[in-house]
């Protein structure tokens, strides 16, 4: 095992941290102040790849075609969340898990209708090359320019959340609703907003995400689990618990699909080993969200004390 | 009967309950009082198991419950009511208390045989239900209880489970002068068979009632003593009777 | 006339065979019979669902289990039903005990993502199982055999014996749920804290009341493996999850009959978009039978905005006033 395949996994690894962190940070947001389970989460990251998708064949340009999916994809976002996800908000969970459901299949039909079951979504030129990083480690241009969005995004995202007043006021709502209420913060508007930042940041992750995962009907689910155990490690609420979650699982959950077969090979006969090891490989985040969970049932950093 | 010694606890950076020391004494009845925000709740809710205590010790008959949970310490004989009433709210009076009886009577594992038919059961039931002054009032579903008659059912809970120690969270809250005698005279006739911590704001009925009082401010026990004494205690006088007390 | 309508559905059931003497018998039997097989399933989310409050989002794991622990053994040469059931049963009462064991430590939000995350874990075992099928799935030769001079392959022994064990699952839930632990586990839905300040065990009742629903999905497993003669991961897929959750809401949360309703309700309406076209939608939609899920999708989110009782709920007497 050479040193360049582990650091190659390893950015690899916080690569996917971050696309994850992207789609957690607005699921978490949303649970932690509207104690609201969005199941349609991942609805939007698809919408916002198709949208993607579509922009990128319209104008020729995928910085174009991604930069436009973006507002557009928060637009459609906030539309949802006045229409129907508002009633939502003083529900149940169940009625809030079984009507996101509802969601997911809805949009999944309604993609599948508009513009079928895929999409191609070519990586741009420019980047499809490697970058030499060291001597002798290449690493795909693309896959730099989405840590480096990603990093700024996140960045950016801290410097809202924790720096203006507007993250204040979000912090509060998430730490203790109703006190945020009775304080006379004006709840619904900033729900809206929220909720149109959430899909704004969905769209980033769908759009640089489909040169390397397709864009196809469906992809929202299994990206979602993933920002679900990211919530769960992480905290209810917490952006901070957000990314260090996604970094977490990023990380552990590439690093493990490479090498646990390999390490597996070295302790056990090859059939045992070539079963085993993408068997256990494919559940190590789960299993370590039961390990956090053990300690911590509440997640690494929950927002209310 | 109950002692509690250095008790603490707090969220985050807010302490709750701070180095709280008091005893009670079997057959007593002991009234905790102090401001709003004292920890009065707080520590009922560490005695009755709800909440961990961060520092400190809770000993309960000679035996320390500080890390036992509230199943185990109802069944050692310590139960609490709560001072937001907290019901079985789409089910019977009846059905509520049934519920308390059922909990000490016997294993609840039982999957074929029907609840209904344990006589004994509803019988206690009735029984505690006339105790606590609503006769007559068993089939009459918890939610639509007036809200005196809730508070009523809230403490008779508390008792069905039949403690030795029972802590009894402001029963008094929201009730008008008709129904607090109604409490007061429930909580005369227990007091022979039941010890009782009891936590209020009516002074009226504190100073009618108890034997002890212990004074919590900011979550500390500033005053621990005879009515007689907590009532000319100089600190008690600035702290707490000083304020306009009507609840 | 409540009390006189289980036995009307009861004799309407064992002497529907009898009536299907036309050339779609085969088909409607074995469409029936999936009914009480999904029936079965929902019923037993149900049990934690409506009866105990739990929101598991993770119960395909247990239907999966079942299903996958009684196919392997049939085509590992196994054939009996009287093996491989109770194995399943017991399989799945023992996935449902580990994950419960974890996942009832916490409360919420997130024991819905709990569930569901631990039900994936399990999908993606399975998949990843390529000895038996991967992600292909399992094919089976026979159907389990049960004995008793009946054989299983018949359509309408099938239907009977899935009919059986739908019959003596409602009936063990109508029992449990009037027994005293069945009073304990809607006390703690209806107020955890105040069940446990009265002395009961939540956690232990809790997570019992997991396994009983984790058991009997097993046998609802084992019986969806033997009725199609096939098995793959889908059928641990958290979207199944979502299916059987659907279908409970659909008939009713904490009613009896609601798993039954639910799934009658659900696999009928996917029979009839598929199967029975509708000149007016097709004009406006030309393959619209391939986008069921659509219909599914707003007429769930129709039900849980606008009737959240689901549809024995629509029809229950009123017990309070």
């Amino acid at each position: 095992m050479s040193g360049i395949l582990i650091l190659e996994q390893t950015l690899n690894g916080l690569q996917f941290g971050l696309m994850l962190f992207l789609l957690a940070a607005g699921l978490t947001l949303v649970f932690g102040i509207m104690d609201m389970i969005n199941l349609a989460h991942g609805s939007l990251y698809m919408l916002g790849a198709f949208l993607a998708a579509t922009l990128v064949q319209a104008t020729g340009s995928f910085a174009a075609g991604v930069l436009l999916a973006i507002p557009a994809t928060a637009i459609l976002g906030m539309l949802l969340e006045v229409s129907v996800l508002r009633t939502l908000y003083s529900r149940d969970h169940l009625s809030q898990v079984l009507a996101t459901f509802a969601l997911i299949l809805i949009f999944n039909e309604a993609v599948r209708i508009v513009w079928g079951p895929d999409m191609p979504l070519p990586m741009p030129a420019a980047l499809s090359g490697p970058v030499q990083l060291l001597p002798g480690m290449y690493y795909p241009a693309y896959r730099l320019l989405i840590i480096g969005v990603g990093a700024v995004v996140a960045a950016l995202l801290y410097l809202l959340v924790a720096r203006t007043r507007i993250g204040m006021l979000v912090r509060a709502g998430a730490s203790n609703r109703e006190m945020a209420l009775a304080m006379g913060v004006n709840i619904p508007w900033l729900f809206t907003l929220l909720f149109g930042v959430g899909a704004g940041l969905c769209a980033v992750a769908g759009a640089l995400l489909g040169p390397l995962l397709a864009v196809q009907v469906g992809m929202g689910e299994n990206i979602l689990i993933l920002a679900f155990v990211v919530i769960v490690i992480g905290g209810i609420g917490s952006i901070r618990g957000a990314l260090v979650g996604s970094l977490l699982v990023g990380i552990v959950d590439t690093i493990g699909r490479a090498f646990l077969p390999i390490l597996f090979g070295l302790f056990f006969q090859p059939r045992v080993a070539s079963a085993a090891g993408p068997a256990i490989a494919s559940v190590l985040v789960y299993l370590l969200m039961a390990v956090v969970l053990y300690f911590k049932p509440q997640g690494l950093f929950p927002a209310r004390g | 009967m109950l002692e509690l010694k250095s008790v603490s606890k707090r969220f985050g950076g807010i302490v709750a309950t701070d180095d709280v020391t008091l005893d009670v004494r079997r057959g007593e009845v002991h009234a905790l009082i102090g401001p709003n925000g004292a920890g009065k709740t707080t520590l009922i809710g560490q005695i009755s198991g709800n909440l961990g205590s961060d520092r400190g010790a809770i000993v309960f008959e000679g035996t320390d419950i500080t890390h036992a949970a509230q199943h185990e310490r109802v069944r050692a004989g310590l139960a609490r009511s709560y001072q937001i009433t907290s019901l079985f709210k789409r089910f019977t009076v009846l059905d509520n208390l049934a519920l308390a009886v059922q909990a000490r009577s016997g294993s609840s594992f039982s999957f074929w045989r029907p609840a209904s038919a344990e006589a004994l059961l509803f019988d206690e039931a009735r029984a505690i239900a006339g105790e606590i002054g609503l006769a007559g009032r068993e089939t009459a579903v918890a939610m639509t209880l007036a809200h005196g008659e809730q508070r009523a059912l809230e403490v008779g809970l508390a008792l069905a489970t039949h403690p030795r120690l029972v802590l009894l969270d402001e029963p008094m809250a929201g009730m008008g002068p008709e129904e607090s005698e109604s409490m007061i005279a429930l909580l005369g006739r227990i007091r022979a068979r039941i010890t009782v911590l009891l936590v209020e704001h009516d002074m009226d009925a504190v100073f009618r009632l108890a034997d002890r009082i212990s004074v919590l401010v900011s979550g500390r026990v500033i005053a621990s003593g005879a009515p007689a004494a907590i009532r000319a205690h100089p600190e008690v006088r600035k702290a707490y009777l000083g304020e306009d007390a009507n609840a | 006339m409540r009390r006189a309508a289980p036995w009307v559905v009861l004799a309407l059931a064992l002497a529907f065979p009898l009536a299907m003497q036309a050339e779609h018998q085969t088909y409607y039997l074995s469409f029936a019979s999936r009914i009480f097989v999904y029936a079965l399933a929902a019923t037993s989310l149900n049990l934690i669902l409506g009866y105990g409050g739990m929101i598991s989002f993770g119960h395909a794991a247990f239907v999966g289990t079942g299903a996958y622990v009684s196919s392997i053994l049939l085509s590992e040469g196994v054939a009996s039903a009287w093996i491989g059931w109770p194995a399943a049963i017991a399989a799945s009462a023992l996935a449902a005990l580990a994950i419960g064991a974890v996942s009832l430590r916490t409360r919420g939000a997130y024991f819905i993502m709990i569930t569901l995350a631990f039900a994936q874990m399990m999908f993606f075992l399975v998949n990843s199982m390529k000895a038996y099928g991967g992600d292909e799935g399992l094919s089976l030769r026979e159907r389990a055999s049960v004995g008793l001079g009946l054989d299983l392959g018949s359509d309408v022994a099938f239907y009977y014996t899935a009919l059986a064990a739908l019959a003596a699952g409602l009936y063990g839930l109508h029992r449990l749920a009037h027994s005293r632990f069945g009073r304990v586990i809607q006390a703690i839905r209806e107020n955890e804290e105040r069940a446990e300040a009265i002395g009961f065990p939540v956690y232990r009742h809790k997570l019992a009341c997991f396994v009983i629903a984790g058991a009997a999905g097993g046998l609802a497993g084992a019986l969806l493996a033997s009725h199609g003669k096939y098995v793959n991961p889908n059928v641990l897929h958290w979207t199944h999850s979502g299916t059987l959750m659907v279908m409970v809401i659909l008939g009713g949360v904490a009613r009896l009959w609601g798993g039954v309703i639910g799934a009658a309700a659900l696999l009928g309406l996917e029979d009839l978009i598929a199967n029975h076209r509708v000149e007016w939608l097709a004009a406006m939609l030309p393959n619209y039978q391939q986008h069921a899920s659509l219909g599914v999708g707003t007429v769930l989110l129709a039900i849980v905005l606008f009737a959240p009782q689901g549809i024995a709920g629509m029809f229950a007497r009123r017990k309070h006033a």
